[in-house]
């Protein structure tokens, strides 16, 4: 398996076997991701860190991440006062901070962006979301999470719910987890149902996915409910939003019908989707995941830039 | 013998089996006549065929198409066949064959896609069946439904 200098652009990209051994490299961070242990393996090393969206634990989290392992960030989180802003294509920019650092981070509005960046660059790209495309890292924190929490994927009852038609984390999720052999239902209104073709790409991979409106039936035997975030924005109706949003909340009287060990799950931020009382349940794990991208990422600067060590 | 309203062709090359109304894609795709073929070029479109019902078909004179060159038009024409004409026989007869990937001849679908925005690339599509042939945009991953209408 050969990771040194690779490009990070979608989970697509990756077998079943090198996603655990990202995974397994990942455990192995976690006492470094908490800061009981130092490394300075990358020490020397330079992370750009390109958004050209706004993010915050995603952002946060990598660079966390890199000067954890005693490496170095440089990078712009303002597009709006960047080269950008003065009109200069993605690929000048990314010769330009290839030229200044060891690998870049990027996240773009548009689809294709990191593909193309890694066109330009020679040094490694890692997509931190690409418009409405992948996130890679965020889908490897989501498996650490469950793999860690179940020390399973395979034939675990898993529910995506909420945006399933625009969000962004859940598409590649829904190839990854039916690549893994999990049951899949996707719970979403009905205008932003799961997209034909990553229904067909689950379908290619052996999976049998079925699709409801209906949160109360799914999550009885759910060993795992994916929440994510509705936006506003996509309902021009504000009545029918308000609707959806009260329908698929996650609160305590919901709970109570689903399994002792169900975990719930959320790429965050989160508006009202999950009501604060689950916060305090041992069902919400949602916090613990954001954390668990610091030792994935940790995993994957080290694979591509280190060795791994 | 039937009476042929496009008169045999001493030398050159024939593309045949093309779908009825797509010969002047055809010939866009082949960059004809910009990409400095002189020599004529007819176009017989709406031809009565026994396996089509009607097709359309290219004779471009004195110039013997490379199979590379030509196999693009199997995007719009994946039944089609080249003929190679010398002295009026045919010597080589071969039908269009997808390549890997078309680069710079479709565009995106997708308006956000990066190869649909100011950078410096030409569009790059991976083919993923061949006929019916079916592209994915090599960026942004979007299979455009109706290929005849991305070309660009």
């Amino acid at each position: 398996m050969e990771f040194r200098n690779r490009d990070i652009i979608s989970i697509k990209d990756f077998s079943k076997e090198e996603i655990l051994y990202i995974i397994k490299t990942a455990k192995k961070f976690v006492p470094l991701a908490e800061g009981k242990k130092y490394s300075d393996v990358l020490k020397g090393k330079i992370l750009s860190s390109l958004f050209f969206e706004p993010s915050t634990r995603t952002r946060l989290s990598f660079e966390s991440a890199m000067q954890r392992l005693g490496g170095s960030v440089i990078g712009v989180a303002e597009p709006t006062t960047s080269s950008v802003k003065k009109g200069e294509t993605l690929s000048d920019t990314i010769r330009m901070a290839d030229s200044y650092s060891d690998v870049i981070v990027l996240r773009h509005s548009q689809e294709g962006a990191a593909r193309l960046a890694a066109e330009f660059a020679e040094h490694p790209i890692i997509n931190a979301g690409d418009g409405a495309g992948h996130h890679p890292t965020q889908c490897l924190l989501d498996l650490f999470t469950i793999l860690n929490e179940k020390k399973r994927i395979e034939e675990l009852n898993i529910v995506l719910l909420g945006d399933l038609k625009y969000g962004r984390t859940v598409h590649s999720l829904a190839y990854a987890l039916a690549l893994f052999g999990a049951n899949l239902t996707f719970v979403s209104p009905k205008t932003l149902e799961m997209p034909k073709e990553v229904i067909k790409e689950c379908k290619d991979l052996g999976a049998k996915p079925k699709s409801t409106t209906v949160l109360e039936k799914a999550i009885k035997d759910a060993d795992v409910l994916y929440v994510t975030r509705i936006q506003k924005e996509r309902f021009p109706d504000p009545e029918e939003y308000n609707r959806v949003a009260t329908s698929y909340r996650v609160d305590l009287e919901l709970l109570s019908k689903a399994k002792k060990d169900l975990i719930i799950m959320h790429p965050l931020p989160r508006v009202t989707e999950i009501a604060p009382e689950v916060d305090k349940t041992p069902n919400a794990v949602y916090f613990k995941q954001a954390f668990n991208g610091i030792p994935v990422r940790m995993a994957i600067l080290s694979l591509i830039l280190g060795g791994g060590r | 013998m039937k009476e042929l309203k496009v008169q045999p062709i001493k030398n050159g090359t024939v593309i045949d089996h093309i779908p009825a109304g797509r010969a002047l894609k055809v010939l866009h795709i082949l960059g004809i006549p910009d990409r400095g073929i002189g020599s004529i070029v007819s176009v017989a479109m709406n031809v009565r065929s026994n396996i089509m019902g009607k097709k359309d078909i290219v004779k471009v004179e004195d110039r013997e198409l490379e199979p590379k060159e030509v196999d693009k038009i199997a995007l719009i024409a994946p039944r089609a066949t080249i003929n190679i004409i010398r002295d009026y026989e045919v010597v080589e007869k071969h039908r269009v064959k997808l390549p890997k990937e078309v680069i710079g001849i479709l565009k995106c679908p997708n308006p956000t896609c990066i190869s649909n925005s100011r950078e410096p690339i030409e569009s790059r599509f991976i083919v993923i069946s061949d006929n019916p042939p079916r592209v994915r945009c090599y960026y942004c991953e979007r299979e455009p439904d109706d290929i005849a209408s991305r070309i660009i």
